[in-house]
């Protein structure tokens, strides 16, 4: 068998496509969302390989140019190349978003576990902390976090990665509680043995598929947060190339009719965001299926 | 009406230890940080004995504990102590600017739910047609799209390109708020001192910023009153009234929207605390003078007090909205008390 | 005398996600001024969905796929979204099982009467139709006073006949009933019925009664149409088809009723289970379940045989 990256590609997408005839529209949605992702992951990745110019170049070409022949999105005040800029400052809020998501996830699941499987005192108190936090408005809650640790890249990602861990916590808290309902009849009846290597089989899969689809919501919600926070002047020094900060240095020349310096960053939060939510929302719709639609 | 009654206190009772978590929270976190406020405020290069002073004055080294309980007994009275930058008590500060903040939020929920709610049932209506799979698609895209960007886009269309409405503050350059502020809810006050040309100009200042509001919060609103109006549309009583040749829609917009916008009314009183973010990021944007531009502003100038002070207003304003709309509920639907 | 309503050859079929639910199968059927139509069979028959196809009412994905539906000679498969509109509520009336969940628990009782007549009678004096709505309660031995509650605040009887009500209020010529009594106690039940066959009287109506209890159907049909699997087993007078049931399904049918007056050890039963309406049985329908199946029933779908106005589609017969 000749194995060749074509063969590789026509495998690959005959797959994709069986996988959209049998879950239709929603596959397709999560399809495109990854896709968005994965390009902004490449830029990532591989900056310098399509961004022009060095992104703090002060001298890349003529002050406030709009977009058009060698500036593909124009140059900022201090005459730095916006597209290079746009590509750098991927890196920064999707290092940041992510993170955040492990780190809230790690542990808002282990909270989560701990307090619905002991129960008691400690379960009610974590509780009602966990949904004070909650109800209150999470992007307030990272300003103050944000405001009081400081700038720096760390400090944002605690700041964001803070206020998902209510929303983990109470998802794994709810689904073990059920399941110990379910598992202390079934064990009395059969099994009888090991109970935590039975409740590691049974709790981790039913978790980790709605886990995944709240994980990529974060990833979007960490998105939108941290852009807000730079944008607020809340989080970075100037040495970091980041849309939210740029968003908010940019619209000091929008009066004047300079429109390149916000609408890119912005549509690049957007997107970002757009793509993070359709692969939520598609892996949602796919693992949990709606039967025979009337 | 005893159980309406019975569950009103509960309720109530269960708000109580709610907001006093969230207020030991806000206490928590203001006092880790790294940095010390008060030599921030006297210029950060005062001389030690100044700073044990001031710090004496202000009580900030008695034990937290003594510290803690002046904390609540101080809210309970009501008092949020004083501007560490201004000479001016936090409460005042923040009532000043709270109406302009409510005036916004408000005109934001109308326009989201108008927005938010007939897209919703129009989408529902044409399941499975492109209008549908479209409007669904705004509900996604919209709510990724950045409160602030979205208000510099409608600043850049409208107030530049277009040049047909103002991008900043309340009152336009000609219009003074002092001749006509009383409430401080400007087109109330506007209409109660009969000026007209004043109260276009507060209302022209209000569209932007509400519709950046709005528009964002619509895409959750779509979606909700969309899969509420698919429940809605399968109930017995549609079908009866189509038999009944009532015309399509009346039977979408009125029968079935009427049943379905009930929980939907109360979904708005989880998104406060959505809106209070909101708020924020677009009185930045659109220099609207409310609280939540206060809140920065004193974040920039290191004002700990009535950044406190805003926190604990915000944690109470989110509290008591669930806690209204839990009741409103009970009250609607008689089952939720049983 | 002219049927008033002629049904031909209608299919209505569901394309759902496991294949299409042929649920009504080329079925024809007229109905005559003034009689009462009992139109009976077991749960997906087919029945109900023959019922709702005469207004056009199929809820998605239903849909009518062929035949036609004759109303004093026009056919309402082809009428106009308008047409149909005028149609209902006016000449042809349904009322449902669950009398609480078909009426809109958020509006008054006296808004949903109104709310027909404006609908049907552009301007009309609203306190005319108030009245209107009181007599019509009053006629159905309901105080008026009752115009101004919900519905969830009276009793499963009163919605039942307030349903009715709403369906009578214009006059209709005919009335289609899909299960009316399901969700009502016995002593409610003989009332209802007791009140059917009075406006049937009194208003000059023609009913059909969708049901799968053929004691309502003893009490107060005319004629009876009996369904299976789709398809229509027999037509005929009430009491012939108590009394001398043709189609072996109908036999069956009422051997397994309990007798009173028989000493029975054990209850009769009919082998097999309802057909899979995806993918039904070649020729006949019945013929896996039937004691009497011969080879031709196996592949070809029965003839109608008539004796007297009593049809019956069976191999049996020809």
């Amino acid at each position: 068998m000749r194995y060749s990256p074509a063969r590789g590609m026509a495998r690959a997408i005959s797959l994709v496509t069986g996988m959209g005839k049998k879950y239709g529209v929603e596959w397709w949605i999560l399809v495109a969302g990854a896709l968005i992702i994965l390009a902004i992951v490449y830029m990532a990745l591989f900056p310098a390989s399509i961004a022009p110019f060095n992104p703090h170049n002060q001298s890349a070409g003529p002050q406030l140019v709009p977009p058009g022949g060698k500036y593909l999105m124009g140059t900022d005040n201090l005459q730095r190349d916006v597209w290079s800029r746009i590509v750098y400052g991927s890196q920064t809020i999707l290092r940041v978003a992510v993170l955040a998501a492990i780190i809230s996830s790690v542990f808002g699941i282990t909270l989560g576990l701990i307090s619905g499987f002991s129960g008691g005192f400690f379960d009610r108190l974590i509780s009602l902390i966990m949904d004070s936090l909650y109800s209150f408005p999470g992007l307030i809650l990272a300003i103050a976090f944000a405001a009081m640790l400081g700038p720096g890249v760390i400090n944002i990602t605690v700041a964001v990665a803070v206020i998902y861990i209510p929303t983990y916590f109470r998802l794994v808290r709810g689904q073990t509680l059920s399941i110990k309902e379910e598992l202390y009849v079934e064990a009395a009846k059969a099994i009888g043995s090991s109970g935590s290597t039975i409740l590691w089989k049974y709790i981790f899969p039913n978790v980790i598929a709605t886990t995944a689809v709240v994980f990529t919501l974060n990833v979007a919600d960490g998105i939108m947060i941290e852009a807000a926070l730079t944008y607020l002047g809340l989080g970075l020094p100037p040495s970091i190339v980041d849309w939210g900060m740029d968003l908010s240095m940019g619209k000091k020349f929008l009066p004047s009719g300079v429109w390149w310096l916000i609408t890119f960053p912005g549509a690049m939060i957007s997107l970002l965001a757009v793509g993070f939510t359709m692969v939520g929302e598609g892996l949602a719709e796919i693992l949990n299926p709606r039967l025979l639609e009337r | 009406m005893r159980n309406l009654t019975r569950y009103i206190i509960t309720r109530v009772l269960l708000t109580i230890p709610m907001v006093f978590i969230l207020l030991s929270i806000v206490f928590v976190v203001l006092r880790v940080m790294p940095g010390d406020p008060v030599s921030a405020m006297l210029g950060g290069h005062a001389p030690e004995s100044v700073i044990e002073q001031k710090k004496e004055e202000m009580g900030l080294n008695r034990p937290m504990v003594l510290q803690y309980a002046d904390y609540l007994w101080q809210i309970c009275r009501l008092d949020l102590g004083e501007s560490m930058v201004f000479k001016q008590r936090v409460t005042k500060a923040i009532g000043e600017k709270l109406p302009a903040t409510i005036e916004l939020t408000f005109f934001g929920i109308l326009i989201t739910l108008f927005l938010g709610v007939f897209m919703g049932a129009y989408a529902a209506d044409k399941r499975r047609t492109v209008q549908d799979y479209v409007i669904r698609l705004y509900g996604i895209v919209v709510y990724c799209i950045p409160v602030y960007w979205m208000g510099l886009m409608l600043q850049l269309i409208f107030g530049i390109w277009l040049d047909v409405l103002p991008i900043a503050g309340r009152t336009g350059p000609r219009v003074f708020a002092s001749t006509f502020e009383k409430t401080g809810f400007y087109l109330l006050d506007t209409i109660l001192v009969k000026d007209f040309s004043a109260f276009g100009d507060v209302l022209v200042h209000l569209i932007l910023p509400a519709f950046t509001l709005g528009l964002v919060l619509s895409g959750i609103f779509v979606r909700l009153t969309r899969a509420n109006m698919l429940d809605v549309l399968r109930a017995d009583y549609i079908v009866a009234a189509e038999a009944r040749g009532i015309r399509h829609r009346k039977i979408v917009y009125s029968h079935a929207l009427k049943n379905a916008f009930i929980p939907i009314l109360t979904m708005m009183g989880l998104q406060i605390a959505l809106l209070m973010a909101g708020a924020v990021l677009t009185e930045t944007t659109f220099s609207w003078p409310g609280m939540g531009r206060l809140l920065l502003e004193r974040i920039y100038l290191r004002d700990y007090p009535t950044i406190q002070g805003v926190i604990i207003i915000i944690a109470l304003i989110v509290a008591m909205a669930s806690l209204i709309v839990d009741v409103i509920y009970a009250i609607v639907d008689p089952r939720v008390r049983y | 005398m002219e049927p008033i309503l002629k049904i031909e050859d209608l299919s209505v079929h569901y394309p759902i996600n496991i294949g299409t639910v042929r649920a009504v199968e080329e079925v024809s059927l007229e109905l005559h001024q003034g009689e009462v139509m009992g139109l009976v069979g077991e749960s997906g028959c087919g029945k109900s969905t023959l019922g709702f196809s005469i207004l056009r009412l199929l809820r998605p994905p239903g849909k009518i796929v062929g035949g036609r539906i004759l109303y004093h000679g026009r056919d309402i498969v082809q009428m106009s979204e308008r047409e149909i509109l005028s149609l209902r509520g006016r000449k042809i009336a349904m009322i449902f099982q669950d009398p609480l969940t078909s009426l809109n628990p958020l509006f008054r009782i006296d808004q949903q009467f109104m709310e027909t007549l404006f609908t049907h009678e552009k301007g009309l004096d609203k306190k005319e139709a108030f009245n209107r709505a009181g007599r019509m309660l009053e006629s159905l031995g309901i105080s008026p006073e009752r115009l101004l509650d919900y519905p969830h605040q009276m009793s499963g009887g009163m919605r039942q006949r307030i349903m009715i009500g709403m369906g009578l209020i214009l006059n209709p010529d005919l009335l289609i009933a899909d299960e009316p009594t399901t969700s009502l106690d016995v002593i409610v039940e003989a009332q209802f019925l007791d009140l059917l066959n009075d406006l049937r009287r009194q208003f000059d109506l023609t009913i059909i009664l969708i049901t799968h209890n053929l004691g309502n159907v003893a009490q107060l049909a005319d004629r009876i149409t009996v369904m299976y699997g789709g398809t229509i087993a027999e037509i005929g007078p009430a009491n012939e088809i108590f009394d001398e049931p043709l189609h072996p399904y109908t036999q069956g049918l009422l051997a397994s009723i309990p007798n009173i007056k028989l000493d029975q050890p054990k209850l009769e039963t009919m082998p097999g289970s309802p057909p899979d309406l995806v993918t039904p049985p070649p020729g006949c329908v019945f013929h896996p379940r039937c004691p009497h199946a011969k080879k031709i029933c196996k592949h070809e779908i029965p003839e109608m045989t008539e004796r007297d106005g009593h049809l019956v589609f069976c191999w049996l017969y020809r």
